[in-house]
Order: C-alpha cells, then sequence, then structure tokens
C-alpha cells in the first residue's frame, strides 16, 4: 500500500517536472517559431524583387504597376526618428537615472520612481492622440512648415517612451555598484558629484550602454505613436521637418489594405523579418554589455 | 571654468533635477490634459451603450467589453505557462547552455517590436491556424507578448523567497513540487499578482499586435464565440482619430481618458501593491 503511493507520488513529481521544463523551453520554441512565419511569408518577395533591390531600392510604390518594394526610404524614416529621439531620450533618462539613484532618497525617490513607472504604461496610441493634438500644431506654428506631421515629432513623442527604459535599466546597473567604491572615494574626500562623475558612473558603464540600447530598441519597434504623428510619406527625407513614413508604420497601415497571398502581403511580411534581426542584434548587444563586466 | 567642486557638484545635482522633471512632468501633464477635455463626454450612456452613426454618436460599450475578453483571454493562456516557465527557471533548470538559451530568448521576445508580434499572430493563428480574426488569434498574439512581462516578475519574485525555506521543506520529507506548491509559491505570490496586473495593462493598452489578429473596424454588437472579432479600445481611440473625420473631440478624449484610467489605475495598483508587500516582508 505504502509502496504502491510512494510511485504514484513519483509518477506525479514526474509528470509535473516534465510540464515544468515543457514551458521553459518554450521561449525557445516560440522565438523559432516567430522567425519561421515571418520567413514563411516574407522570403516570398524575394521571387519577384531581388535581395538587394529589396534592401536598397529607393522607392516604396506597393500598389502602382509595376510595383516596386524598396525599402530604404523606409529604413531612412526609422533611422531619422530613432536618432532624434535617441539623442533626446539618452542624456535626459541617464541624468535622470542617476539623480533617482544617487542623489534622491526615501519619500522622492519612491515617487520619482513611480512616475516613470507610469510613464513607461501610457500605451503608444494615447501618446500618439496627445502628439496629434498638442505637439503636431505646436510644430506647424512654430517652425512655420505646412504640416507638423514630421519626423521631428516623431522623434519627440518617442523620446519619451524610450527614457523610461533608459532610465530604469540604468538605475539598476547604477545601484548594482558596490557601495565600497563610492565610499572609498568619498574617504578620499571627493565631494558626492566627483565620486558620481568619476568612479560610479564608470562602473556601471557596461550597464548604461545596455539601457541606451534597449532604448533604441523600443524607440525602432515603436508603431502606433509614429504612425499617429510622422506623416506617413514613403520617400527619403532631407531633413527633419518633413514627414517620413518608418518600418513598423508601413506595416500597420498597409496590412489591412493588402490581398493575403500578394506581393505586398510578401513584402510586408519581409520588413517583419527586417525589423526582427535589427531588435534581435540590438537586445543581443544589450545583453552582452550586461554580462561584460559580470565576467 | 567653476573651480570650487562644491559649487560644481550644485550645478551638477541642479542638473540632473532638471532632467528628472523634464522625464516626470509629461505624466502629470498627459494626465490632467486628458481628464480636462475628456471627463465631459463620460457619461453612463458612454460607458454602456453601442456606437451609433458610424461612431459619431452612442457609447464606446462594445470596445471595453472587447478590451475585456482580449485581457481575459490573454492572461488565461500567459499566466499559467509564464509562472511555470519562471518555476523552471529559478526552481529546475542547471546552469547550462540550454538555460542561458531560454534567458537569450526571453529577452529577445521581450524586445520583439508590438507589430511584429501582429505579423506572426496573423501568420500562425489567423492564417495558418485558420482561426480567422478573432478574440482567440488576438489573445494567444497577446498572451505571447505579455509572456515576458510575467516570467521576469515571477522569477524575481520566486528568486526573493529565502533558500532557507525550500531546504525546510525538504528536510521534512517533502518532494520537489510539494515544497514549490507550499513552502515557495504562497510567499512569491505578491510578485506573481504584481506582475499579472503589469501584463494585463500593458494587453489592454497595446494596438499593433491586434490590428490584423482581432480588432473590428466598427462593430456595434457584443461577440458571441471566441472566433468572432471584437472592437478593442485602443483600436478604437487610433480609428476615431485618424480613420474617420468629423468626430467631436470630445469623444476622442473620452475614450482616450477611459483607456488611460484603466491602464494607470492597473499600474498604480501595482505599484502600491509592491511597495506594501516589501514592506511587510519578514525575512
Amino acid at each position: 500500500m505504502l509502496k504502491r503511493r510512494w510511485s504514484a507520488k513519483r509518477l506525479k513529481e514526474a509528470a509535473i517536472e516534465k510540464c515544468v521544463y515543457l514551458s521553459g523551453i518554450t521561449s525557445i520554441v516560440l522565438v523559432a517559431l516567430i522567425f519561421i512565419f515571418l520567413a514563411k511569408e516574407g522570403f516570398a518577395i524575394f521571387r519577384t524583387v531581388g535581395f538587394g533591390d529589396f534592401l536598397l531600392g529607393s522607392s516604396w510604390y506597393p500598389i502602382s504597376t509595376p510595383a516596386k518594394f524598396g525599402i530604404l526610404p523606409l529604413m531612412a524614416g526609422s533611422l531619422l526618428v530613432t536618432l532624434g529621439a535617441t539623442l533626446i531620450a539618452v542624456p535626459i533618462g541617464i541624468a535622470s537615472a542617476v539623480y533617482i539613484s544617487e542623489v534622491a532618497s526615501g519619500k522622492i525617490k519612491e515617487t520619482l520612481k513611480s512616475g516613470i513607472e507610469l510613464l513607461a504604461a501610457i500605451p503608444s496610441v494615447v501618446l500618439g492622440f496627445i502628439g496629434m493634438m498638442t505637439l503636431v500644431p505646436w510644430v506647424k506654428s512654430t517652425f512655420h512648415i505646412p504640416t507638423g506631421l514630421t519626423a521631428f515629432s516623431g522623434a519627440v513623442m518617442l523620446a519619451f517612451m524610450a527614457t523610461p527604459t533608459i532610465v530604469s535599466i540604468a538605475e539598476d546597473a547604477l545601484n548594482a555598484v558596490p557601495r565600497r567604491y563610492k565610499e572609498a572615494a568619498l574617504a578620499l574626500g571627493s565631494t558626492r558629484w566627483q565620486a558620481i562623475w568619476r568612479v560610479v558612473l564608470p562602473a556601471a558603464s557596461s550597464g548604461i550602454v545596455a539601457a541606451v540600447m534597449l532604448g533604441i530598441g523600443r524607440v525602432i519597434g515603436e508603431t502606433m505613436a509614429v504612425m499617429m504623428i510622422t506623416g506617413n510619406a514613403a520617400r527619403i527625407p532631407d531633413s527633419i521637418f518633413q514627414p517620413v513614413r518608418t518600418l513598423t508604420a508601413t506595416v500597420a497601415a498597409e496590412m489591412g489594405e493588402t490581398v493575403r497571398g500578394s506581393d505586398h502581403y510578401f513584402a510586408l511580411f519581409a520588413i517583419g523579418i527586417v525589423l526582427f534581426i535589427i531588435t534581435f542584434f540590438i537586445n543581443l548587444i544589450a545583453d552582452l554589455a550586461v554580462h561584460y563586466k559580470a565576467k | 571654468m567653476i573651480r570650487n567642486p562644491y559649487i560644481k557638484e550644485r550645478i551638477a545635482f541642479a542638473v540632473l533635477f532638471a532632467a528628472t522633471v523634464i522625464v516626470v512632468l509629461p505624466v502629470i501633464f498627459i494626465v490632467f490634459f486628458i481628464i480636462q477635455h475628456g471627463w465631459h463626454a463620460i457619461s453612463w450612456e458612454f460607458l454602456t451603450q453601442m456606437p451609433r452613426k458610424g461612431m459619431r454618436e452612442g457609447g464606446i460599450f462594445p470596445a471595453i467589453i472587447g478590451t475585456l475578453y482580449l485581457v481575459l483571454g490573454t492572461l488565461l493562456f500567459a499566466l499559467p505557462l509564464g509562472v511555470m516557465s519562471a518555476i523552471y527557471l529559478t526552481e529546475y533548470a542547471k546552469d547550462n547552455w540550454l538555460t542561458r538559451l531560454v534567458r537569450l530568448a526571453i529577452i529577445n521576445l521581450a524586445g520583439v517590436p508590438s507589430v511584429v508580434y501582429g505579423l506572426f499572430g496573423l501568420g500562425i493563428f489567423v492564417m495558418f491556424l485558420k482561426f480567422g480574426a478573432s478574440i482567440l488569434a488576438g489573445s494567444l498574439t497577446l498572451a505571447i507578448m505579455v509572456l515576458p512581462i510575467i516570467i521576469t516578475t515571477t522569477r524575481e519574485a520566486l528568486d526573493s523567497v529565502p533558500q532557507s525555506f525550500r531546504e525546510v521543506s525538504l528536510s521534512l520529507g517533502a518532494s520537489k513540487w510539494d515544497t514549490i506548491r507550499h513552502a515557495v509559491l504562497p510567499h512569491a505570490m505578491p510578485g506573481i499578482l504584481t506582475g499579472m496586473i503589469l501584463a494585463v495593462s500593458r494587453a489592454a493598452g497595446e494596438t499593433a499586435p491586434i490590428l490584423f489578429t482581432v480588432a473590428a473596424f466598427y462593430l456595434p454588437k457584443l461577440p458571441h464565440s471566441v472566433f468572432d472579432q471584437v472592437m478593442a479600445l485602443p483600436y478604437h481611440l487610433y480609428v476615431i482619430s485618424t480613420q474617420v473625420p468629423n468626430i467631436k473631440l470630445e469623444v476622442r478624449y473620452g475614450t482616450a481618458l477611459i483607456l488611460l484610467m484603466i491602464v494607470l489605475t492597473m499600474n498604480f495598483v501595482a505599484i502600491i501593491l509592491r511597495a506594501h508587500f516589501r514592506k511587510k516582508k519578514k525575512w
């Protein structure tokens, strides 16, 4: 009797262990599935359009005849918006991470952290909407341009989305610096700022690199807000005050109108592959940066 | 050039403080701006009626219900899978190449753009498995998107349970699973709950993953099965603010207000919960 119950228990234990193991490796399976399904639909475009023409073609006219599927203008759009957002978000993000982690204390620190968490939580469609209502008219009248739907507006709005990511990850990196580093600097007579600037920041640099990379990843992948405020003109811009169309916005805006199985449909999946690969490498670099110092 | 290091420090701290204000102030601005313009639109009617006349009149009831269904569906798939996956990583996994690969995969999933999840959902659930644009396809897509959030928060919660709890339970003859079930999970519950709330808030606010997998442009009725399309709040806000002309501003702000309130309330609850349990923790 006792023996049988024991073996039933063992069986249960083994079954649960298998379940847990299977759930554990789901993430790997999912990443593989995402790539397979993007590739399955996306690679079909290369039967009609050459690989080089797709990546470097300078015109995106998916519904004219003959259709042109060159994503260079879309990549230029993404690059311009991302660059703009990064230039705004990185200094501000790192500065506030330093303030929250090293200067603020007690209630103020907790309040600021909560505020940043809430900013991260605002849905991108709401940020896009706010941008349409406030920023876009402001850009139009301030810079005297025909439309406020520009790469610049997109960059400003996306900077808001990137900062929470940068702040929270940079803050983790700063917190991970051993207290004794700072204490040693202070004991040698440096001011708090000197200790932060000369000791804490350099020690946290790899984590800060990771924070910047993940912030960039967030911006490149952002869809709704850029679709609503960058004007969606698929041509190579020559100034930041012109409408652009990003890779993500193209997929989101055009997928609804395509015929399933058409070249246009395949081309949008191919854009998905490009986005997947870009973000994959950004995350890889961020991960390597995090573990660089640990070894 | 300033020579006095203390004056330098003051200037530096002032700059840092200014940067922090620039980050936090917009949150307050956005919330107040939307409340100010949107609260006129909020009424019992607005919340409980079908939209009429091409969404120009009536309420947003089907969009609220649609978002509710999507969130529930998302949790149904993502919660068990995410928690089990975190249990694997903290309790069972050894430090080998497979575990490192799982970790890398999770980081990667967290970084995949939301619109790519939409494409994936379209490819696998809508087309390949032939679910069509449906609650099922949308929930599954959102579930995969929030999986990394649940795994990461659950892992943190499990890691924070002291090793001695496990050792005591095991030394009393409990099996590994019994130990996890009775000695570890209960103490990790608040953390898991926090993760769950954050996942719900993310799923409720995302638009791009549901664009091609479930969201209906204008569908003034409630769904009957998981294979029906639904309207959803974030997509509805996108539609009425960019796709349909001549919609009263009030309606747009009202919709934005409801969506923002749902998402921010949940995040607020998560923040409070976490702070509360961190204080209560006895070890």
